[in-house]
């Protein structure tokens, strides 16, 4: 791996940025630097902190500690405000833009240069006419923003940028809402900005993307910045490894599979998200008795989408979803609850927006969605010393901590939340098990605690469908490994092939090209 | 019918006179909704703005002195209310609620400690109150047909607050459409974030917005006490505020129809005035009770059934957090 050269003037340098939430550290000890008139990217995965750094750059966050530079100038950007004077231009990835306000009334929203708009607009059209024609942005002043397609207003909002004098523009996660041919267009103007001398930092999840468009890249992972590199000196393989991490493998003791009936049966299954874009493009799968299927592959990829409808959480378009032999409606959306009494259990990805209700008691969560059953309710009542005494099994056999049923939820640490989660589904004995990122923002130990649970529900003879976007814990948890990239399966191997052979796949290189 | 057009020039008169409090409180609702600040609070601003105004008038037997003390406690209560709901980021409906309670309450409780009238204050003098005003050559063209009659007869003998009132229409909408401020204020209340991050204060236009929204209540509430009558009496403005926020949601949160609706109300009021007994055929003489409720009734009407989609400012009601 090689440290790009330093020689080029610097635009920006980070310093030893730190940024805790709470107890989250959210950017460890992070450094930067980025050369002038270059594009730089920033990869990593979903909360690997990319965005909290430049909300940190733009002003929007406080570092704890550490130091900017521009152009070799240490300054302190205290909020937005300074950040814009500082030549700092950011386009969000959710748009900033006032949606009944015109294209023109947005961009001089915050530089009138004026008590009085009259003068100000006729001098902002001038003006922007001049930008559109020097970076070949066009976009009519006059057009109200929620008209415009998503592109569009991505333009505005970069010419929103480039009208407060913007050097170094920030982009984040730009093509997330974007067409292929409306990304292909962004970065047509970006090296068209690059040309002019301005500074770009990109910031993505999508690997091609940073090796199409970017001249130096630097990966995050969990708060940490843990590569920079040069491009054209990288490769996918490398970068994807980078991204999702070779930390210690741990090790799962388990015996050989012994897979039974298959018991969960996707097929032609096909969901498009509420903006129309495919996330999952007919993907076909099964999962038998005493076996744990993984699910690898970046984040973004459809396994989200592939879960949701799965459990009934969100409509498929087409295909089919059979439980034990007995289709379930997944393109009406199926009925959790229907789902749960026929014995499929659910642990979603996000714990905080599906798995928890956070103020809720323990006691409360951990009955959650079993609220119904025996010994839970009597009459129209629920039992509350039922539930209590069964919220104090789970946490004596589960380990949660602080071992009172009583607490707020939201007081418990995100792997005794976790555990919260895994104790409700993983003790009303289902036979499908569907997880979703068992062990994210999960401390070590726990994570040991978990696999081991998910082993065991595997050697009781349970289908475990399971996701992850951390490749080891796929690789060490599964028994057979589907690989998904861009909503389709691309591949299936075995728990024990090469890590590099899966990033690939993950990264959408097929194995023919691989070879080459 | 003769009755009926005898008496048209004077219910014209009275509908310019009673949407009056209506305009300058749907104004002010105006400025604070568009800033994303909802105020049902408008009610008890104007009820607080109309006891000062009429107490401070009475001590000191001046209508200008009179005027500030009722924009003064309206701006307190205003800065009450973005306290609660700008800096504290506490529910905007309940702080409303509380202003309404406290200003119904106290004005009766420090009109009985400080005048002894049951809540009333004194009698003004004339110097105490706004007086009628006649324009230049009222009395003169008051013979021309038409037009004249217009102009004798409706536009002019009114105080100057109406006046004010309705130039304060256009200077509105030349605030908000206009001028930089607006353009802030009325982006802080469709999207903060947008605000935020093109380098402006989200709680500094969020105050300033509402201390215009106080400052406008205090004339309404002073053109109630001072103006139209001479004295405070208990809940005087009885939910003039509520009607101009009604009026505010109909005209759909801009300028010019805001006057029309409040003209709209103003004219529903002056109907039972000046018509108190209508007969319709087939009914007889309606009650004069029915026509005092019309305006209610139709509020509700209108607000359910007429206005159509009315789209309230996207931010409205919703503190403004970072997010994380």
């Amino acid at each position: 791996m090689t440290t790009p050269a330093q020689t080029s003037p610097r635009a920006i340098e980070l310093i030893g940025i730190n940024k805790r939430f709470g107890p989250v550290h959210a950017n460890k000890d992070i450094n930067l630097s980025v050369g002038q008139g270059s594009i730089h990217g920033i990869i990593g995965e979903n909360g690997a902190g990319k965005s909290t750094l430049m909300s940190i750059i733009y002003g929007f966050y406080q570092a704890d500690s550490g130091e900017m530079r521009i152009k070799g100038q240490p300054i302190t950007v205290k909020d937005s405000q300074a950040a814009i004077s500082a030549g700092i231009g950011m386009v969000h990835q959710h748009f900033m833009l006032v949606e009944n306000f015109t294209v023109l009334e947005n961009i001089i929203l915050g530089a009138e240069g004026g008590a009085v708009l009259a003068g100000a607009i006729g001098k902002a059209r001038n003006d922007l006419k001049h930008l559109e024609e020097e970076y070949q942005l066009d976009v009519d002043p006059d057009a109200i923003i929620e008209d415009l397609p998503v592109g569009l207003q991505q333009r505005v909002e970069i010419l929103k940028a480039l009208y407060r004098g913007a050097d170094i523009l920030i982009l984040d996660e730009p093509t997330g809402v974007l067409t292929p041919a409306e990304a292909d267009h962004l970065f047509r103007i970006l090296e068209q900005l690059k040309a002019q001398g301005k500074t770009i930092i990109l910031i993505t999840h999508k690997l091609r993307e940073i090796m199409a468009i970017t001249d130096t890249v630097s990966v995050m992972r969990r708060g940490e910045m843990v590569a920079t590199v040069t491009t054209a000196q990288t490769s996918l393989a490398e970068l994807a490894e980078l991204m999702v991490g070779r930390s210690v493998l741990l090790n799962v003791e388990k015996t050989p599979a012994t897979p039974g009936d298959v018991l969960l049966e996707v097929e032609d299954l096909t969901v498009r998200d509420e903006r129309g874009v495919m996330m999952v493009d007919n993907v076909s799968l099964n999962v038998r008795a005493g076996e744990i299927v993984g699910i690898a592959g970046v984040a973004g990829n459809g396994q989200s989408e592939l879960l949701e409808a799965i459990s009934g959480i969100f409509p498929a378009l087409s295909g089919r979803v059979l439980l034990k032999g007995v289709p379930i409606h997944v393109t009406g959306g199926a009925d959790p609850a229907l789902l749960r009494e026929k014995g499929m259990a659910h642990v979603p990805e996000d714990r905080h927006h599906m798995g928890l209700v956070l103020p809720f008691e323990q006691n409360e969560n951990a009955i959650l969605g079993y609220q119904v059953r025996k010994p839970y309710v009597n009459g129209p009542f629920l039992d509350l010393a039922a539930m209590r005494e069964d919220a104090n099994e789970k946490i004596k056999k589960y380990d949660i901590r602080p071992p009172n049923c009583r607490l707020k939820t939201a007081n418990f640490s995100g792997g005794n939340q976790q555990k919260i989660v895994l104790a409700r589904e993983m003790e009303q004995d289902p036979d499908v098990l569907i997880i979703g990122q068992p062990t994210r923002g999960v401390d070590i130990g726990a994570i040991e605690f978990i696999h081991k649970r998910i082993i065991e529900m595997r050697d009781a003879g349970k289908a475990i469908l399971l996701v992850s976007v951390e490749l080891d814990e796929i690789r060490s948890l599964a028994d057979r490994v589907l690989v998904m990239f861009a909503g389709r399966v691309v591949g299936e191997c075995a728990p024990d092939t090469p890590e590099g052979e899966i990033g690939m796949l993950m990264a959408g290189i097929e194995r023919s090209e691989a070879a080459e | 019918m003769e009755d009926f057009l005898i008496k048209l020039p004077l219910l014209l008169d009275s509908m310019i006179r009673l949407s009056v409090p209506l305009l300058f409180a749907a104004l002010a609702g105006l400025f604070s909704e568009r800033s994303g600040i909802f105020d049902i609070s408008l009610e008890g601003k104007m009820l607080g703005a109309a006891f000062a105004a009429a107490a401070a008038a009475a001590v000191m037997d001046s209508a200008l002195a009179g005027l500030l003390a009722g924009i003064l406690v309206s701006v307190a209560l205003a800065l009450v209310h973005g306290f609660a709901s700008i800096s504290q980021r506490g529910n905007q409906i309940v702080s409303g609620v509380a202003i309404n309670f406290v200003a119904l309450g106290l004005t009766v409780l420090l009109g009985q400690a400080w005048f002894s009238q049951g809540g009333r204050t004194p009698q003004l003098s004339p110097d105490g109150r706004f007086g009628e005003l006649t324009l230049p050559f009222a009395t003169q063209l008051a013979d021309v047909p038409f037009l004249g009659v217009l102009y004798e007869g409706i536009i002019s003998g009114h105080n100057i607050l109406v006046y004010v009132a309705f130039l304060m229409v256009p200077l509105s909408w030349w605030v908000l459409f206009r001028t930089r401020f607006g353009l802030r204020l009325r982006a802080v209340g469709e999207n903060p974030a947008a605000v935020d991050t093109a380098g402006v204060s989200v709680v500094w236009l969020r105050y300033r917005a509402v201390i215009v929204c106080g400052v406008l209540c205090g004339f309404a509430g002073a053109y109630l006490s001072i103006a139209q009558a001479s004295g405070f009496t208990k809940d005087m403005t009885a939910g003039r505020g509520f009607i101009a926020l009604a009026a505010l949601i109909f005209a759909k949160w801009k300028p010019v129809p805001v006057m029309m609706a409040c003209l709209l109300f103003g004219l529903l009021q002056a109907i039972p005035i000046q018509y108190p007994q209508i007969s319709l055929p087939g009914i007889g003489i309606v009650p004069g009770q029915v026509m005092q409720a019309l305006p209610y009734v139709l509020t509700v009407v209108l607000l359910a059934g007429f206005i159509g989609k009315a789209t309230p400012p996207k931010a409205g009601g919703v503190p403004y957090v970072k997010e994380r």
